[in-house]
């Protein structure tokens, strides 16, 4: 029993590594209002500034600054500071803020072309070692992809796979570091290494064993990062401070170590909760303190960088990291899991202003406290800034210690992590369908050539069966695909620090995903109940439709339509389902597309619904742009239709609404969109971004970036800076339905 | 087509998510056709009866019940238009199924009716949301094309009922603004006693571009929407009559 936990109810946490145990042990329901919190501090204030103006030097520049031969490990950088008399919680991850490091383990192309791209040159020698010495991931992904897989990567029918850098999406139980201290995780871990003393040594004991050594070695370093920044954090926190401190380092630690596509931190606010109800009851710390310290946490999230290259960029805008925070939810005893540090975080978009990091994700549910429900509610009107997810429809699945990686996927804490797999284009496999497996822009053949369609009108009896047939062959080819990059991520670029803050044996999904959900679903509706003329190019490649009639179009709440798109859901995963995976893996999937809806549709002709060729997509589970006609809420309706159980890793829904169409008052607004959100998850919506903006802000910010640092607008499944976004996704957001009435 | 069907309904549109239609989330109906022509008009579209969609009580009454989980007190179902009152037999059967299946009704309307046929609808409506466009008889003809008097009287019908009411004025720079025609309606509101709130709406020219694509003309081209200032006069001679007895609202629009 350690002097730290003085205070703590014991429990079968103390006796093994259990942080959701603790949690229910001893953390202190709230179920009151907001005015408890406390503003912003002088301290605060004057740090923030220092911050927002690196930042604002970083937008001009592109980025701040970067290393160019120093390899990003925990080790690697000696202590930075933004300043140190101010910072009530350190640690950067290089020795500047905002400095972008080099972590070439992933793939040394994307390393080079990226500090090319921003006007700096990779250290030879460092080129020399990881194209010689060291093989990379990249290298390893394409020594595995089948000339099949090159194809299908190259056509763009499967795109933003994690085959160049770091894949991301598994998130650390980084409240172990605080609660147990390094030592006690070390002795487990080595403990778990004995437990593998096996009679029959074979590979997957092996693999084991190698990465368990390989976490112990990442704890160590932890350890002695924090040391190099005066911290022994060997030991457990023993108070608020320390609490918030030792996790940051633990999440720090992740972050020099990875350049993850997406890299969340958990849920771990109302783990925080304690400590700091514990040194309020103890008269050890103030409220201004306690949020003093969550605003300096957070001002570090915000900081959070990583080197990539522009077209990245161009995918998914604005520097996003995804540092996502689960707040709330409810316990499986059925107590709501609200406590005061749950309402910190959420104001610390008041207190350091509105922007996407960390990605706040309220895990909502009907039996939530009122008094928190229309706090969140206050505060998405204010600020844009947060996604809501149904804590209902996954704590069934995932418990109540689960937290979100990325924008929506669900895992236990420690106890599970993901194979990201990016995503696949329904719409172009259509339309490869149609084309017998060719490219409709290029004509060049990607999927396994088979009879195009020769009628002009297109017909259910001649699409669907050719459409079922692309996609077996691009599930096969999907699956088989992120078969190779797990390996190989594995091999050259696991992810020692955030795995060794995981039991021993994890469970692992297989996360695929979907993009131009809508447009397929429109489109097969549209053969279905209206003409859709096949026009030819010279080559005889069907590349436009004509469309005579009306259909009913997702969005509405008709089934006529929105069965098409929930059959489509549970189509592509069945498909899916049937093919061996990496490790074992189960096959997931995600309707979700963040920003890359715009560059989806870009890479897409033209297709049955309407939609011409190049133009966006609707973002993740969206209907298309202005084809809802019946309100909001019949969009809503349609959304949640689609079936949860068929797409575990999520499904996006991006709603975007002006102030006045949510009521007169801003007391109204607040409990219409509370309600709203009771609706929605009521009848078995996934997740929803909320957006309460005024188009001319957005088309003021286009001309004015300058006046709007911080304005802060929810895409699928994230949030971004507006006025980071390419000027075409842009016009997209603004194009997008938003919902008003006068 | 019959008007006075109690089944079908002309119908404009639906709107799911409505929030300035009464309190809470509510499923709006928009009826089709009304008999008023006022120059501000930003539905100009619904003006013909025989425009409508021919839409069954039925029908409606399973798409509205699909709404159920976002449409919980306060929230409900809300008849509006047009005028739902030209099709009265319809909107007050729709209105006695919304009730029975635990709905709170809303009833948005101009008045402009007679009396006994208002009756059933007025039976199965919880709340009137009334639109009195002027006080003065004169600027009310001119605005809307009818006369004051029905509405005044079903305004007095409805007091004398108790039945709870929203009133609603649409303040229009050089039309509805003069201050004998606000006091006037300021304190005739006064003598009601069924009053919940009152909202002053500001006249925005959002439905301008409408007039515009159905060929009629426009005549407030030259009409600015009023400050934020004319705005909180009227809601101040408002309140002075309201002995704070209901509250007086506004809403720049956002």
């Amino acid at each position: 029993m350690f002097q730290q936990w003085e205070g703590f109810q014991t429990g079968e946490w103390t006796e093994t590594v259990n942080v959701r145990d603790f949690i229910q042990t001893n953390y202190t329901p709230y179920t009151g209002d907001e005015h408890f919190l406390a503003g912003v501090s002088d301290r605060t204030q004057a740090l923030w500034k220092l911050v927002a103006d690196q930042m604002a030097i970083e937008r001009e520049r592109g980025i701040l600054a970067a290393d160019t031969s120093v390899v990003s490990s925990i080790t690697s950088h000696a202590p930075g500071y933004i300043n140190q008399e101010l910072e009530q919680i350190v640690g950067l991850q290089t020795d500047q803020a905002l400095k972008r490091a080099i972590m070439p383990f992933g793939g040394i192309r994307v390393v080079e072309a990226a500090l090319k791209a921003y006007g700096y040159t990779l250290d030879p020698n460092l080129k020399t070692i990881f194209t010689q010495y060291r093989k990379t991931h990249n290298d390893g992904v394409f020594d595995g992809y089948t000339r099949e897989m090159r194809l299908a990567r190259h056509s763009g029918i499967i795109t933003g796979l994690p085959d160049a850098y770091g894949r991301g999406r598994i998130i650390g139980d980084y409240r172990r570091v605080p609660l147990y201290g390094v030592d006690r995780l070390i002795d487990d871990k080595k403990a778990q290494q004995e437990s593998l003393e096996l009679d029959s040594i074979t590979e997957p004991t092996i693999r084991l064993r190698e990465e368990i050594s390989e976490q112990i070695k990442a704890l160590f370093e932890l350890k002695q990062m924090a040391a190099s920044y005066g911290f022994e954090i060997g030991q457990p926190a023993s108070n608020a401070k320390e609490a918030v401190q030792w996790l940051y380092f633990a999440y720090l630690a992740a972050v020099k170590e990875q350049n993850g596509a997406a890299m969340s931190l958990g849920r771990t606010s109302t783990f925080l909760d304690i400590y700091f109800e514990r040194d309020l009851q103890t008269g050890k710390a103030t409220e201004a303190e306690l949020q003093e310290l969550i605003d300096h946490f957070v001002m570090k999230l915000r900081l959070v960088r990583f080197l990539r290259t522009p077209d990245y960029n161009e995918l998914f805008s604005g520097d996003p990291t995804w540092v996502t925070e689960a707040i709330a939810g409810i316990s499986e005893s059925g107590q709501p899991l609200v406590t005061k540090t749950s309402f910190r975080f959420l104001q610390t978009l008041y207190n350091l202003g509105a922007a996407p990091e960390p990605n706040l994700t309220v895990l909502w549910s009907e039996q939530l406290p009122t008094a928190f429900k229309q706090f969140c509610a206050k505060v998405s009107i204010d600020t844009s800034s947060i996604q809501y997810e149904s804590d209902d429809l996954m704590r069934p699945q995932f418990g109540d210690d689960y937290a979100i990686a990325c924008c929506v996927s669900a895992m236990r804490i420690g106890k599970q992590m993901q194979f990201f797999g990016a995503r696949a284009n329904l719409a172009k496999a259509l339309l490869y369908a149609i084309n017998g497996g060719k490219d409709e822009k290029s004509g060049e053949q990607i999927a396994p050539a088979f009879e195009p369609i020769t009628s002009d009108e297109l017909n259910e009896a001649e699409v669907l069966p050719r459409f079922d047939h692309m996609l077996d062959w691009l599930a096969k080819t999907y699956i088989n695909t992120l078969n190779v990059i797990h390996y190989m991520h594995d091999k050259y670029c696991y992810e020692r620090i955030e795995m060794a803050l995981h039991d021993r044996d994890v469970y692992r999904t297989l996360a695929c995903g979907v993009a131009g959900l809508s447009v397929v679903a429109d489109s097969l509706s549209a053969i279905r109940y209206a003409k859709v003329k096949a026009i030819r190019n010279e080559a005889g490649l069907i590349t436009d439709y004509e469309i005579e009639g009306d259909y009913p179009k997702f969005g509405n709440n008709d089934d006529r339509v929105d069965q098409i798109a929930a059959d489509l859901v549970s189509l592509f995963m069945n498909k899916l389902r049937q093919h061996p995976t990496y490790r074992n893996a189960e096959p997931t999937q995600s309707v979700l597309t963040i920003t890359s809806n715009v560059v989806y549709g870009k890479k897409t002709g033209s297709t049955p619904d309407g939609r011409k060729a190049g133009e966006p997509f609707a973002p993740g589970a969206n209907p298309m742009h202005g084809r809802d006609t019946k309100g909001a809420i019949a969009a809503l309706a349609s959304v949640a239709k689609l079936p949860y159980a068929d797409a575990k890793d999520g499904i996006s829904y991006t709603f975007s609404i002006v102030p006045g169409a949510l009521g007169r008052q801003t007391g109204d607004q607040v409990a219409n969109l509370a309600q709203l959100l009771d609706g929605f998850f009521h009848d078995g919506g996934h997740h929803i971004n909320i957006n309460v903006l005024n188009r001319e802000t957005l088309l003021d910010a286009m001309e004015h970036p300058e006046n709007y640092p911080q304005l802060t607008i929810r895409v699928s499944g994230y949030a971004v800076n507006f006025i980071k976004l390419t000027r075409e996704q842009q016009k997209d957001v603004i194009n997008r339905t938003f919902h008003e009435r006068v | 087509m019959n008007m006075h069907s109690p089944t079908i309904g002309q119908l404009h549109s639906i709107e799911t998510l409505g929030t300035i239609d009464g309190p809470g989330i509510r499923y709006v109906v928009f009826t089709q056709g009304c008999p008023l022509r006022c120059l501000y008009c930003h539905n100009p579209e619904c003006r013909y009866w025989e425009d409508g969609k021919p839409t069954s009580v039925e029908e409606l009454m399973t798409d509205i019940l699909r709404y159920r989980s976002y449409l919980r007190s306060p929230g409900g179902v809300t008849v509006s238009g047009g005028e739902p009152l030209m099709q009265p037999e319809f909107v007050a059967n729709l209105l006695k199924r919304c009730q029975a299946a635990g709905f709170h009704t809303v009833l948005d309307t101009s008045g402009y009716t007679v009396l006994p046929a208002a009756l059933p609808v007025l039976e199965h409506t919880d709340l009137v949301m009334l639109d009195i466009k002027s006080f003065d008889p004169d600027i009310y003809q001119r605005l809307t094309g009818v006369s004051l008097a029905p509405t005044l009287q079903f305004a007095r019908h409805l007091s004398d009922i108790n039945k709870p009411a929203w009133i609603r004025f649409v303040l229009v720079p050089g039309i509805t603004d003069d201050p004998d025609n606000v006091k006037g309606l300021a304190q005739f509101v006064s003598t009601l006693n069924n009053v919940q709130r009152v909202e002053i709406l500001p006249f925005h020219k959002m439905g301008e571009y409408k007039w515009k694509q159905l060929g009629y003309e426009y005549q407030l081209e030259d009409v600015e929407p009023p400050t934020p200032e004319a705005v909180q006069t009227v809601v101040d001679i408002f309140k002075k009559y309201s002995g704070d007895r209901y509250p007086v609202l506004s809403q720049s629009l956002n």
